[in-house]
């Protein structure tokens, strides 16, 4: 990695951030427990996709934080492609919520059950 | 001179063969019946024109024409062939002549059976001629087994041809089990001289009889078993339960089959390989002893039977019986002669009683009376077979008889001929007993339509008796050479004349009661033994039901219990098991996602505590 990581543009050293890695990561955990808990439980299926889009953020909050103290920019890089993602699966989720709104009157999540078998 | 021979013999093989394709194959000819008949007749016609030709003027000297068949390491496994002798010769004729006749004989006994029906009927017969010639044929045990199976065939085929009548079908199936049970032993006993000696040809067996090889170690079970077969085949005791039954089939089929041509096959068997049986001698004895046992037991049963079918079959039975005595007690050239005569006077028997069952449209010989007046022609004929079945010269059946009784005589089986000389009177007795009871006694019953048989019928039962007396005249010529001393000759003939009188006191005259002197002591046990056949249908009945069933039954529970149901089990386990793993997909993403996130969380435990330790 030596030789390599000198070519790299890195950030300024984070030896007086006043909170660690630590404190990030677990920042994330919770972000993202809360996001899969809006997941599992909630019965809209536009509170589904906040759940989600909670979930990814957490993942941001991780990329970042990584970067940060990696002192590497791919993290950041990253990041910033799963910004652009989410949009774009926002749109589809969304038009998709609408489109079985149409279709069904309904965007109650127990009530799509077309899988039973 | 001697491949002639042997040409003209598969000749009069092959012929019965191509008329049995003929009508096998090419459907519509079969079922315009009566056609099918024709073709059938020209072909045995033309196969007795052969084999007397054969017989008269071939070279008379043996041939024996082999081809090898089953291919084996050092020389073929088997053979095939023919051989061409002086029983094989004569076997040839009587077959013919009786197939020929029969078939003519069928055209008018079975005239009201539907065109398909009587197609498949001559079909059956062309094929029994070729069984039944290909059996005299053989040279070698496994060729003989071949068509002995292929007559089995044609009996069971035959006897079953009513087959939409239960008792019919029954008798079918008896017969064949029954005599299946023989070559069981017959089978086996080939393959055990084949394991010792190598070769199932006669000529080698023969030749290793003469100078010694056999008897080898085991060679009297071997021998045992192949009588086994003949036991089966010739209706011998105990296996001779079928033949009564075997009367169920159309009345010409009785006369060829299972009087004159295919019970004969043991007797024939055991005449052809009589050089190996002389090397076991304790089977010889048996045989002999047999013979005899089963000769009295099934005149006893002939003597109270009253169907007049039944009756030829337990005499069909009981003259096997002489033959197989005859052989037993070394005399296989009696028996043979024996064989030749009975298939004459026997099958023209038969057809005589078809000719009384279509005319009277009854089995029940007291239900019968007076017919002599109603079908003199028929009377005649039938009076001839009588005759020469119960050994009045000069008919054949007295000097075929009273040759055995000689033989039997100066070999000095005294037991084998005091029974076979008692068997001799029961015949007479029996024989007289259905012709004054049917034929001359009361009329039982008015006969307006009795008629005599129409001339397909008649020409038959004419030619027959005609031959019947022939051979009975020319066996008086030429019958110088047996030397019976004068005693036995009067012997059998006052035994005959006995049976004769005391049939026509008790049936004719009204002398002697018949009931009443049944039931004197020690007749009276032996009637009401023969009555009920010595319990042996019942015995083999009992046998069936309460071991075989039994057997089958407690199979049959193993099977629906403990093998289907551990298959049930197994079905109802994964039916019940699919039931309680259906709740769990409600088809909701979200419950999806529960088990994903939950499953990955127990991944990741996992991979924690134990993938990490220490």
């Amino acid at each position: 990695m030596g030789g390599v990581g000198e070519e790299r543009r890195s950030l300024p050293p984070t030896s007086n951030d006043p909170v660690g890695l630590n404190a990030y990561l677990i920042l994330a955990a919770l972000v993202f427990s809360v996001g899969l808990a809006g997941v599992l439980t909630r019965r809209n299926a536009i509170g589904i996709l906040l759940g989600i889009e909670l979930m990814l953020n957490a993942v941001n909050i991780n990329l970042a934080a990584f970067s940060r103290f990696g002192g590497d920019l791919t993290g950041v890089v990253f990041a910033l492609f799963t910004i652009a993602i989410t949009v774009a699966e926002m749109g589809v989720g969304l038009a998709l919520v609408i489109a079985i709104f149409r279709a069904r009157r309904t965007v109650e999540a127990d009530r799509l059950d077309l899988l039973k078998g | 001179m001697a491949a002639q021979d042997l040409r003209d013999a598969l000749v009069v093989l092959a012929l019965p063969f191509a008329a049995f394709l003929l009508l096998g194959v090419v459907r519509p000819l079969r079922r315009r019946g009566r056609l099918a008949g024709i073709v059938s007749i020209v072909a045995v016609a033309a196969a007795l024109v052969v084999a007397v030709r054969l017989e008269l003027f071939g070279a008379g000297s043996d041939a024996v024409g082999l081809w090898p068949w089953l291919p084996g390491d050092g020389g073929p496994m088997a053979s095939v062939g023919a051989v061409v002798d002086v029983l094989s010769r004569k076997m040839l004729v009587l077959v013919t002549l009786v197939s020929l006749l029969v078939q003519i004989y069928s055209l008018g006994y079975l005239h009201e059976e539907s065109a398909p029906g009587l197609g498949r009927y001559f079909a059956y017969h062309a094929l029994f001629a070729f069984s039944m010639l290909g059996l005299v044929l053989s040279p070698s045990f496994l060729q003989m087994f071949i068509f002995w199976e292929l007559v089995g065939l044609c009996s069971y085929l035959l006897i079953g041809y009513y087959y939409d009548r239960p008792s019919a079908a029954r008798a079918a199936v008896k017969a064949f089990w029954i005599t299946r049970l023989g070559d069981l032993g017959f089978v086996a006993g080939i393959v055990m001289l084949w394991a010792a000696t190598g070769t199932f040809d006669f000529a080698p067996l023969f030749a290793m009889a003469k100078e010694g090889t056999i008897p080898f170690e085991g060679f009297g079970l071997v021998m045992f078993l192949i009588y086994l077969g003949a036991v089966g085949k010739s209706a011998q005791f105990p296996l001779h339960v079928w033949l009564p039954d075997a009367m169920e089939g159309p009345t010409p089929v009785s006369a060829l089959i299972h009087a004159a041509t295919m019970v004969t096959a043991g007797v024939f068997m055991v005449t052809r390989a009589y050089p190996l049986f002389v090397a076991a001698p304790d089977v010889l004895w048996l045989i002999g002893t047999v013979g005899a046992f089963t000769a009295l037991l099934a005149a006893t049963m002939a003597c109270v039977e009253n169907d007049i079918k039944r009756v030829l079959a337990y005499s069909t039975v009981s003259q096997l019986s002489f033959m197989m005595a005859a052989i037993g007690s070394g005399v296989p050239r009696a028996g043979f002669l024996h064989l030749l005569t009975h298939g004459l006077f026997k099958a023209l028997l038969f057809l005589g009683a078809g000719a009384v069952i279509h005319a009277v449209g009854t089995n029940d010989i007291f239900r019968m009376g007076r017919l002599f007046r109603a079908l003199p022609g028929t009377g005649t004929v039938f009076l001839v077979g009588t005759l020469a079945l119960a050994g009045i010269p000069p008919l054949p059946g007295f000097f075929s008889k009273e040759a055995i009784l000689t033989g039997v005589w100066e070999s000095g089986r005294t037991g084998v001929f005091a029974v076979l000389a008692l068997t001799a009177f029961l015949t007479a007795f029996y024989m007289f007993r259905v012709m004054f009871v049917a034929f001359f006694g009361r009329a039982h019953a008015p006969y307006e339509h009795a008629h005599d048989a129409p001339p397909s019928m008649a020409v038959p039962l004419w030619v027959l008796a005609g031959l019947t007396v022939l051979a009975g005249l020319r066996l008086a010529m030429g019958g110088g050479e047996e030397h019976a001393p004068p005693w036995l000759l009067a012997l059998s003939l006052a035994l005959a004349v006995a049976g004769f009188v005391l049939a026509w006191a008790a049936y004719q005259a009204g002398v002697v009661s018949a009931s009443a002197l049944a039931s004197t002591f020690p007749l009276s046990l032996v009637d009401s033994l023969a009555r009920r056949r010595y319990f042996l249908d019942a015995l083999y009945a009992g046998l069936y039901r309460g071991v075989m069933l039994g057997f089958s039954r407690l199979i049959g529970w193993i099977d629906r219990y403990l093998v289907d149901g551990l298959l049930n089990f197994l079905s109802a386990c994964t039916l019940r098991g699919g039931d309680l793993l259906r709740g769990i997909q409600s088809g909701r993403a979200q419950d999806y996602l529960y088990g994903v996130a939950f499953g990955l969380l127990a991944l990741v435990v996992w991979a924690q505590l134990w993938l990490r330790r220490p």
